[in-house]
């Protein structure tokens, strides 16, 4: 299939200092269409932000393989934008300059110079040009990370729980926000996130994943029309379906403090 | 108190005067061609009201807030030239302090005025040595802590290297300096070159060391480059430590200029220091010294206005 994102038979494992080997993610296949919302929701340590970093290229699988438009990923690239938790603004730049920095690195700023306004605008921070990171807000710092990742024109967005940090009324506007935003600039969007509610919000596609063995426990259509009523019968019903997977997986798995 | 403040140094100055102008000299010391004190402390409170006022006139025109009020260093000149009066007073007047190690301030100030020609040489052949081996240290530094920061194989061969000769004093490397350089200044270049090298090369490195992984990983996820990445986010993001290690660096090559121009050079202000205390033209020596004190003065305020201006995102971020 043309313009998908595809993770086929997709294994890691890390080996720590003490030579111990842990399985991040095992054994995973999953198929993203192209201009969906896809959210990656379970608890710490199902593999949710590892197949986020496979994809970005930041890592590479240890079997399987990951394909973007049936090319496989093997490095990073601009066609794969990627916001962190952390903003993770280059303190040293000003907000124009970092969201700049990838049409620069590019040697693209000479044509898109235009672009750099255009994207301050669509994440609603006009007039901040010459501030730097540490004069604003969280929530607008990752407003400027969206628009520095999304400068690019990557054909998919990847958000590593970028809304984690923000306070509970910021991020019901970011999300929002990011819906408008995938509504004018079309891409995929794959999110990792630990609010099920959120992924119910936003998701066309939700991807439940439980940990040890760190895998893909079921994969949820949401058959919602935006913009999604938070009190809304089927909304409710998809939260509960959703916290009883989490919750029947993490009894079935074994328990923190066993060695 | 208010009032008595914009008036202090002139009552200082006023003491200070009678005292240079109205008691007569001690005979045991050497008589100095112009009251230079006297002058230098009309010239030094002049200077400093004209000073204040101006500024006090622009921040009002610009209405940019002022750091201090007005008169805010008042006290301190008025204390400043208390000391020289007091000096002037025990060295020249009453011949209290031995008056072969402590000449008349009118000799120190007039050597300045009259010794100009020699003095100036000194300084500028001082930092032409100084810009060598600075720019020389700082370059060959900058580079070898970049290679370690960045590449595995640099780290594991040059590491042991820089740690093994950086730590031994720049000065311990005269006896060999002198056999490899036939010029005395060349090797008094690269005294200082070494001194500048090392605190240039740790601080880069580890500087880089500790750039946050993630800016790496989110500017490969933006299409940099390796060089790019390497000068565009490693450089700028220790840029703190960098400095850091210039200033190290630039205090240590003061020390290294200083012992590097006690040998075999035919110039320059560490030189005229030493030959004047060997001459016991004691004058001469703390002329020299205030020219020393002067010269470094300004080049360190020089580099921290040009710290404020690289590093002036860090405000609010890091502060040192």
């Amino acid at each position: 299939m043309v313009n998908s994102i595809r993770f086929e038979h997709v294994k890691k494992t890390f080996t720590t200092i003490d030579g111990e080997k842990v399985t991040a993610l095992s054994g995973v296949d999953l198929e993203i269409e192209q201009g969906k919302f896809i959210c990656l929701i379970g608890p710490s340590g199902c593999g949710k932000s590892t197949m986020l970093r496979l994809l970005a290229g930041l890592d590479t699988p240890s079997e399987g393989a990951v394909y973007l438009n049936d090319k496989q990923v093997t490095k990073p690239g601009s066609d794969r934008g990627l916001v962190f938790q952390d903003p993770n603004l280059f303190p040293w730049l000003t907000i124009y300059d970092n969201i700049a920095f990838g049409l620069k690195a590019r040697g693209m700023y000479k044509q898109r110079k235009n672009d750099v306004s255009s994207f301050m605008e669509l994440v609603g921070l006009k007039g901040f040009e010459r501030s730097f990171p540490h004069q604003l807000s969280g929530g607008m710092c990752q407003r400027a990370s969206l628009a520095r990742a999304l400068i690019g024109n990557p054909q998919a967005l990847l958000l590593d729980e970028p809304l984690g940090a923000l306070d509970a009324f910021t991020r019901m506007n970011m999300q929002d926000e990011l819906l408008r935003i995938k509504k004018e600039q079309s891409m995929t969007m794959i999110m990792v996130t630990h609010d099920v509610d959120e992924a119910v919000y936003l998701a066309d596609q939700i991807v439940v994943m439980t940990p040890r063995p760190a895998k893909i426990e079921k994969v949820l259509d949401v058959r919602l029309s935006q913009p999604r009523d938070r009190n809304n019968p089927e909304f409710i019903r998809l939260r509960s379906e959703i916290l009883k997977i989490l919750d029947f997986a993490g009894k079935e798995s074994t328990p923190e403090y066993n060695i | 108190m208010k009032f008595v403040r914009p008036l202090l140094p002139l009552i200082s100055l006023a003491a200070a005067e009678i005292i240079a102008l109205a008691i007569p000299d001690s005979p045991l010391h050497q008589k100095a061609a112009h009251p230079y004190f006297a002058v230098l402390l009309l010239i030094v409170t002049v200077v400093y009201y004209i000073g204040a006022f101006l500024s006090d006139r622009i921040s009002r025109r610009q209405k940019t807030p002022r750091e201090h009020p007005i008169f805010y260093r008042a006290p301190f000149l008025a204390g400043a030239i208390l000391f020289g009066n007091l000096l002037n007073l025990f060295t020249v007047k009453t011949a209290l302090f031995p008056v072969l190690y402590f000449p008349s301030l009118d000799r120190v100030f007039g050597t300045l005025v009259e010794d100009r020609v020699l003095i100036g040489k000194c300084i500028g052949f001082s930092l032409g040595i100084l810009a060598k081996g600075v720019f020389g240290g700082l370059l060959i530094g900058f580079f070898t802590g970049l290679a370690i920061g960045f590449s595995k194989a640099a780290e594991y061969w040059i590491n042991p290297i820089v740690r093994i000769l950086g730590p031994i004093p720049s000065t311990a490397w005269i006896p060999i300096l002198l056999i490899v350089f036939s010029e005395a200044r060349n090797a008094s270049a690269f005294i200082i070159g070494i001194s500048v090298w090392f605190p240039i090369t740790v601080l880069t490195s580890s500087g880089i060391a500790n750039v946050k992984n993630s800016y790496f990983e989110v500017s490969s996820t933006l299409g940099a480059s390796t060089f790019y990445k390497i000068f565009r986010i490693g450089v700028p993001a220790a840029m703190p430590h960098i400095f850091l290690g210039l200033f190290n660096g630039i205090c240590g090559s003061f020390v290294a200029l200083m012992t590097a121009e006690m040998i075999g050079a035919k110039y320059g202000i560490g030189w005229y220091v030493n030959f004047q205390k060997e001459m016991m033209a004691y004058a001469n020596v703390y002329a020299g010294l205030i020219v020393i004190a002067v010269m470094f003065y300004l080049i360190i305020t020089l580099l921290f206005k040009v710290r404020n201006r690289v590093l002036g995102w860090q405000k609010g971020v890091i502060k040192w």
